[in-house]
């Protein structure tokens, strides 16, 4: 039996579909890999191996060079923290350090409990709202220390499971066709007729995608 | 204050709350540039690109016109898009990817018809999860409605388009990392020649790379031809662009300004756009390009939004990011947390960059500290030298990729222009700011 679920297996399979070449669906299962155990489990390293047709070895080489791809345990909500130049000049340290007091870890660490993971990030894009954070990447912005305090208590208390979901940049919403370019390969267009919208010829269910491989060798 | 009445061209929908959705979207003119695109050739298409000479908004500043006139011929060609936006401060990207994904999924489909691309691939910040969610249900809708897939819009013209994920790294900015990135492989920056992936790229072959704000342009262009937006801005800055304000401003936010007119001193004080310094504190300076980009002082403030002008006066406009420093803010804490983001984003490749990020990261905290010494201020702009020989604007080069390169703009910056301040923290032992 796989470590990594049926559906995830199915929808890793449908990401491949999308590729020319496999390797490149590999970082994109990670982020589903994740989803399920919130890191990249050894178990889980040696699936996706298999299933874009690479060594272990080259999946753990990959994902050890991303931030966003856990090598190692992580909290149920990772906080990464930007102390980037914009958010500094709005207080980003001085929250920092109330995270850590508050949460009793250092940046870069985890609770005993294992809800909380304190990281200090790099700039995430969202400048007009510093000093900003992300929990398992939704956006919090003008945070005070008390704003904080209430977070991690919404956090604890499951108030924001509908905004913050589970690890996994990929789990909410997924594709639901597959590729439709006949050999991936664009033709001239000759419109022969008023342009009207095509209905689509056949919506798939989630995570049942058409295989349909490409040209390229 | 010259706060031109130019057209919102790329954030005409941002006021709507259902911006990202496929009813507001067609309600407000969506596809029709698509459906006027595949009514011309893809010659035509790219004529009109060019005539527009919209300049590429992702940093470099490169025409997009020209960036797909250089595809090598060959069957198959591909069209990436870079939505990786990490440059610290540049915030752009994150509104249109969130607020307006039919939009870019619209010019991504022309680009494509325009280059005839096999396949076309949007690459979003791993960070920006609704980003990514917003793109993918957007491209869902897109395919049901047939603007994208088999037979777009009725035409004979079929493309495919993919969301990519990305992962957190900032190197997969730059373009060749991006596609290394793309292929499943760590984030290395390729070694140059060849220089452009329009003639090597994605799995060998030739392909365009451009910028999400630079795709987001196409529907209008198209719609309303490349001669009326290029009548907008001044000589090579046509067209509208969005900056990024962030800092010590009171209303740090994106804005769509008409290219060249307005002057930095209007986006930082004008009421409409940053509406002034916090707590009615002094400028001291201000970044106007993202961090890799020299730091301005309060004499250039009158400067123009413009590529050229802002290019000979020493530094760039670069990602569109403006950092508005204030008369309390350290600039040898600035400077060092600049460095700090470029040692940990170094991907490890060159040793220049690598190395000597970490030395001048450890200086100029020390520094900060109170425990640095004077004769290591001449050491910190020894180290950047060896980065980028000279010390000058553009850079020169030592590593692959212009990370490395980019690393002493601030430190030089800091340097050159508070240099006493940087004394005080020496002779002190202390950070003044403190």
């Amino acid at each position: 039996m796989s470590h990594l679920s049926e559906d995830i297996v199915s929808r890793a399979h449908d990401l491949v579909a999308l590729y020319p070449e496999p390797r490149s669906a590999l970082i994109p299962i990670c982020h589903l890999a994740q989803g399920q155990d919130g890191w990249l489990r050894p178990e889980a390293i040696e699936e996706i191996a298999d299933i874009v047709g690479v060594t272990p070895a080259e999946v753990l080489g990959t994902a050890s060079f991303y931030d966003l791809l856990h090598t190692e345990p992580v909290g149920k909500y990772v906080i990464s923290l930007c102390t980037n130049v914009a958010c500094m000049l709005s207080g980003a340290y001085e929250l920092l350090e109330h995270g850590e007091k508050t949460l009793n870890i250092r940046a870069g660490s985890t609770t005993p409990d294992g809800m909380f993971t304190l990281e200090e990030a790099e700039c995430i894009a969202d400048c007009d709202h510093a000093p900003c954070l992300q929990v398992n990447g939704r956006y919090f912005g003008k945070l005070s220390n008390g704003d904080f305090d209430v977070l991690l208590e919404d956090l604890r208390n499951g108030n924001l499971d509908d905004v913050v979901p589970p690890h996994g940049t990929l789990c909410r919403i997924r594709r639901t066709v597959g590729l439709e370019a006949e050999n991936g390969k664009a033709t001239q267009a000759r419109p022969t007729e008023e342009p009207t919208p095509q209905p689509q010829p056949d919506t798939l269910a989630p995570g049942q995608t058409q295989r349909r491989r490409r040209g390229r060798k | 204050m010259t706060v031109t009445e130019a057209p919102k061209i790329v954030t005409s929908r941002i006021g709507f709350e259902d911006s990202n959705t496929l009813e507001r979207f067609l309600a407000t003119g969506g596809y029709d540039g698509l459906r006027k695109a595949l009514s011309m050739t893809p010659e035509e298409v790219a004529a009109e690109v060019n005539t527009a000479s919209l300049l590429g908004r992702g940093g470099a500043g490169f025409p997009a016109g020209r960036k797909w006139s250089m595809l090598r011929k060959a069957d198959t060609t591909y069209l990436v898009v870079n939505g990786d936006e990490s440059e610290p401060a540049t915030f752009k990207d994150h509104l249109l990817l969130e607020r307006d994904p039919h939009q870019l999924i619209e010019g991504v489909v022309i680009a494509a018809y325009a280059i005839q691309a096999a396949q076309a691939f949007i690459f979003i910040r791993g960070e920006m999860a609704l980003g990514i969610e917003r793109v993918t249900q957007a491209l869902n809708e897109a395919y049901e409605y047939g603007a994208v897939g088999h037979n777009i819009l009725g035409s004979s013209f079929s493309v495919d388009v993919v969301v990519h994920p990305g992962a957190g790294a900032y190197i997969c900015g730059e373009e060749t990392a991006l596609l290394e990135s793309l292929e499943g492989k760590r984030g290395f920056p390729r070694i140059k020649p060849p220089y452009f992936p329009a003639a090597v790229g994605l799995y060998g072959e030739p392909t365009v790379v451009n910028n999400v704000e630079t795709m987001s342009n196409l529907p209008w262009i198209i719609k309303n031809g490349g001669a009326a937006f290029a009548a907008l801005g001044v000589g090579s800055s046509t067209g509208t662009r969005l900056f990024a304000l962030s800092g010590r401003v009171n209303n740090p936010a994106v804005f769509e300004l008409e290219m060249a007119k307005t002057t930095f001193r209007d986006l930082i004080f004008d009421k409409s756009l940053g509406n002034g310094i916090k707590d009615g504190k002094a400028l001291k300076a201000f970044i106007p390009g993202g961090v890799s980009a020299p730091w301005f002082g309060p004499d250039q403030v009158d400067m123009h939004l413009d590529q050229d002008e802002v290019g000979k006066a020493g530094s760039m406009l670069g990602s569109g990011s403006v950092v508005v420093l204030d008369e309390t803010t350290c600039a040898l804490r600035t400077a060092w947390r600049i460095t700090r983001f470029f040692w940990r984003e170094s991907c490890g490749q060159c040793t220049p960059c690598r190395e000597g990020g970490g030395w001048l990261e450890k200086i100029l905290w020390r520094m900060e500290n109170g425990e640095g010494h004077e004769e290591e201020i001449d050491m910190l702009m020894d180290i950047c030298d060896n980065l980028a020989p000279g010390v000058s604007w553009p850079p020169q080069q030592t590593t692959i990729c212009v990370l490395g390169s980019s690393i002493p703009s601030s430190i030089a910056s800091a340097i050159r222009m508070f240099r006493d301040e940087l004394l005080i923290h020496v002779k002190e032992g202390r950070c003044p700011f403190d």
